[in-house]
């Protein structure tokens, strides 16, 4: 069984995102860029079933700039067999990007794609639900844990009040929670291994998929600053400060 | 063309946050209709159709829905969508599950998460953590949407809706509900309490959460946790604030031993008052509270479960 794993070049989730003055977007320039961690729990599920001999091929998929090829070597060098780079400019919205991975999925027939639950930088949380809903398959989101059994897969996941687990025929879409792995470090023969591991190159139009935004993003503005209150030195202080704000 | 509104419910009681999406789904001018999806569901329909600003409820009271599951619920949904050009579904984890399968098949972009009606065609939505606030506007055709429900106040419970009964959908059969471990509280729930506390890594273990417990059952607060705490076990997941987490917006949140890491703030930096207590002087958290306490959260908190005993609660 192959599995695929799209991947995201993301800007680094420990960097403090800054919005341009003009309004147009984000500040990307000159700023530390990453596999979006939910993808990276990806591939590490992906590589643990090769490992574990319940996958044949794990395939690193990454739409975006030329730059995401440098994601689809972090993710072959986690263990991933060889990626797909389909070279895209300026922003995809989710629809485009599951239409994109479903003609992937089409031509190479995985029997699972374990996408994350959301980019971190768009939060849309919605392409491995589009891209189950396009290729009519079962999706178990927000997945906490799976055991793959044969021809289905049973997935604990994380929900608004506790934990549910649900079971899907395969082949089917999963998206990752934060808690269902810790993802490794590659080692640097690994990194080294995967300078000669094999990436495609391919574009939208190979797919027959428009890419042009359906939504139009008139701004992006810095959201409401919160000022820094008064600090206290006691207990009682600080229940008064509160009684006096009237939340207590 | 009206809108719907996807209800969330545990067949028992509806859940405050479609009282929240239906205020949202009002400021976009149009009739509001709810979906109610469950079985033997009765008084969610009732509480349902009270809600203000709903014109008619939609039920469909089927064994396929006593546990929905994306699958059958957006086969649902996509059987009435010719009747609505707007979606709406609030962003829980269900509404987050089934809506974009919807807006997929549909062939239309999902907004997700939107803060506010802009017009009725354009909406403002958070990006990177909340750290940037998008406005888009979108294309003619139908609109998918799903509602942060903290950024709109529940419709009222003083409406009087019609009600229909509406066929299931066909079961597509690819995925089943097998079991679910529901965490049990008698405290009120995360994203609707008035007042939150919250424990971080500083707690050190799930033991002492228990000291926050006691605090929150004075001020009939609900209990909340860092990313950090529960990926070290001491709470369930359903705990977690934060981006990825849950988004709460109380009147009073109290974060205790939380350093105040980017992704946990965007879950709780639109609460109307931040309290923090820490040790360390220079944690991130102290940079957008409103009332600070430099404390070892070991000494503070029992402290805080006295005084407050003292000043009657």
């Amino acid at each position: 069984m192959k599995v695929l794993v799209p991947v995201k070049r993301v800007i680094d989730y420990n960097v403090k995102v800054r919005v341009k003055a003009d309004q147009s977007g984000v500040d990307l320039a000159n700023v530390k860029m990453s596999m979006n961690p939910f993808d990276e729990i990806g591939v590490e599920e992906a590589v643990r079933l090769k490992e574990k001999g319940k996958a044949s091929e794990v395939i690193a998929v990454s739409i975006g700039p030329a730059q995401a090829s440098e994601t689809i070597r972090t993710a072959l060098a986690m263990g991933a067999d060889r990626g797909i780079l389909v070279k895209t400019e300026g922003d995809v919205e989710p629809l485009a990007v599951a239409k994109i991975l479903k003609a992937i999925c089409d031509a190479e027939n995985p029997g699972l794609v374990i996408t994350g639950k959301q980019a971190i930088d768009d939060d849309s949380n919605q392409t491995g639900q589009m891209l189950a809903a396009l290729l009519d398959w079962p999706q178990a989101t927000f997945a906490h844990k799976l055991e793959l059994g044969d021809g289905k897969a049973g997935v604990e996941r994380e929900i608004d009040g506790g934990l549910q687990t649900i079971e899907v025929k395969l082949p089917a879409v999963l998206t990752t929670d934060l808690r269902l792995n810790e993802p490794r470090y590659a080692s640097l023969p690994n990194i080294m291994k995967a300078k000669k591991k094999p990436i495609d190159e391919k574009s939208p139009a190979d797919y027959g998929v428009d890419t042009t935004p359906r939504l139009k993003v008139l701004k992006v503005s810095e959201p409401p600053k919160r000022q820094a209150g008064t600090k206290v030195k006691t207990m009682s202080e600080f229940l008064g400060k509160l009684k006096e704000a009237g939340v207590l | 063309m009206a809108a719907l509104v996807i209800a969330e419910h545990d067949n028992k009681t509806l859940k405050d946050a479609t009282a929240k999406t239906v205020a949202a789904a009002v400021q976009l001018g149009a009739p509001v209709h709810i979906l109610v999806a469950g079985q033997g569901c009765g008084a969610v329909v009732d509480a349902a159709a009270k809600l203000a600003g709903v014109e008619k409820v939609l039920v469909a009271d089927d064994a396929l829905y006593a546990r929905p599951i994306a699958e059958t619920m957006a086969a649902l949904i996509l059987s009435l969508a010719d009747r609505y050009d707007t979606i709406l579904a609030p962003a829980t984890t269900s509404g987050k599950n089934y809506l974009p399968r919807v807006a997929a098949k549909l062939d239309v972009p999902q907004i997700s998460e939107i803060l506010k009606v802009v017009s009725a065609d354009t909406f403002e939505r958070p990006i990177y953590a909340g750290n940037a606030i998008q406005t888009v506007q979108a294309a003619a055709g139908k609109k998918v949407i799903t509602v942060r429900t903290t950024a709109f106040k529940a419709a009222a419970s003083t409406g009087s809706a019609a009600i229909e009964n509406v066929a299931a959908a066909s079961d597509p059969g690819t995925a089943k509900f097998v079991g679910e471990t529901l965490s049990k509280s008698e405290r009120p729930e995360l994203t609707s309490a008035k007042i939150v506390i919250s424990g971080g890594r500083g707690l050190q273990s799930g033991e002492n959460f228990k000291m926050l417990e006691k605090v929150a059952d004075k001020l009939h607060a609900a209990v909340g946790a860092s990313r950090a705490a529960v990926d070290a076990g001491f709470v369930p997941n359903d705990y977690q604030v934060g981006q990825t987490g849950k988004v709460v917006a109380p009147d009073l949140y109290i974060a205790v031993g939380i350093s105040g890491a980017i992704q946990h703030l965007a879950g709780m930096k639109d609460s109307k008052v931040i309290a923090a207590i820490n040790k360390d002087e220079e944690a991130p958290i102290f940079q957008i509270a409103d009332v600070g306490l430099v404390a070892d959260l070991f000494k503070a908190v029992p402290e805080m479960e006295e005084e407050l005993s003292k000043l009657g609660y």
